[in-house]
């Protein structure tokens, strides 16, 4: 690339950035935004407990709260690693 | 029926009581009794922008504490004797204002005034909670960069969660978005975000845009709104907004680069 195209794709691109960058940011902040406020605690705690028996990764569980109209679902996905190691006890 | 309007936005400088200002002057100098109201206790600023600094004796958490009777706290404009300023309080005491407090001036405001514009502070607050918390309408002032829009949707998410129509189950707030210091010069060289993206990210309906212009600081320096100074885009541009307020159709006529000359000389309609 050359020093003049670099020039140009800068300049032309700030603002197509922070558009992006907004429209990423803000659909996250929005998924979060109706969740109770226990859900961060009650992964946490989850985590713990599975942890007790398996040997997850920080990040091999996820709990989604989802909302509509008749009714809320709480769903929880745990990654289990590809070689289970024995039960600890 | 009275309505409360609130002029919010989360981020700060990015034009809520400039805003506030010539909203309120603009409804008034319709013929609709508006009162306006300063919410940032502590930084009281309103009555610097309206020019009524010095008439300023008894404020907002006087009449809340039952020092001073709403009557004697309203001041009424120099410009536009159906315009009504009340001004906030200095103290810094966080919790001067109380939800219940606020409730009943505002109810008591409701029997007289048509409009009730509720200057919000920045942030998220005690102070910007109660701006909110009674309104009907929103006008959410957001600057074309990032960390406004970002704030602005912060601030949507609590319009419609933390507000009285909200706990009530009532009909939800009215939110209206109005981007201020626009520049479609910039916009057009890919350095600015523009309305439709910040309509597209925001999903509100567009009340109006403000021009980035020199007339907002020469009207602050002078305690005069700029909606007075009628010959300035900026001034104009509040008046279309509280014109489209009041359901009139008025074309946008900041959003794309300079007019030329010719729509510079006939751009009022």
């Amino acid at each position: 690339m050359s020093l003049l195209d670099y020039f140009k794709t800068s300049k032309a691109s700030s603002a197509s950035l922070a558009k992006e960058r907004l429209q990423i940011l803000v659909a996250h902040e929005r998924s979060s935004r109706n969740q109770p406020s226990y859900l961060p605690q009650l992964q946490k705690e989850l985590l713990e407990v599975i942890r007790k028996y398996i040997n997850v990764e920080q990040d091999a569980i996820s709990v989604n709260f989802e909302q509509n109209d008749t009714q809320e679902t709480l769903e929880l996905n745990i990654v289990l690693p590809d070689h289970q190691p024995k039960h600890p006890n | 029926m009275a309505r409360i309007i609130v002029v919010t936005s989360g981020k700060g400088g990015v034009g809520k009581t400039t805003t506030s200002a010539a909203i309120a002057m603009g409804l008034a100098k319709r013929g609709h009794k508006t009162a306006v109201i300063d919410f940032d206790v502590g930084l009281r600023n309103l009555d610097l922008i309206m020019g009524c600094e010095r008439r300023v004796v008894y404020d907002f958490v006087n009449v809340i504490n039952g020092e001073a009777t709403l009557n004697q706290a309203l001041i009424r404009d120099k410009n536009c004797n159906q315009l009504y300023i009340l001004p906030a309080s200095q103290t810094r005491d966080k919790d001067a204002l109380s939800q219940e407090g606020v409730g009943k001036i505002l109810d008591e405001l409701k029997k007289d005034f048509k409009y009730i514009v509720c200057d919000s502070p920045a942030g998220i607050e005690k102070g910007a909670h109660l701006a909110m918390y009674f309104a009907d309408d929103a006008f959410i002032v957001t600057n074309p960069e990032v960390s406004s829009v970002r704030d602005s949707d912060r601030m949507l998410g609590i319009l419609s969660s933390k507000s009285r129509r909200a706990e009530q189950n009532e009909e939800p707030i009215k939110e209206y978005l109005l981007l201020s210091r626009y520049s479609p010069d910039r916009v057009k060289l890919g350095e600015m975000l523009s309305v439709d993206d910040v309509q597209e990210i925001l999903s509100l309906h567009l009340l109006g845009v403000i021009p980035e212009s020199k007339s907002v600081l020469n009207a602050s320096n002078s305690g005069m709104p700029v909606i007075l100074d009628e010959k300035s885009d900026a001034g104009q541009a509040y008046a279309d907004i509280v014109a489209r307020y009041l359901g009139e159709n008025r074309p946008h006529r900041f959003i794309d680069d300079k007019q030329g000359l010719f729509g510079k000389l006939f751009g009022r309609k």
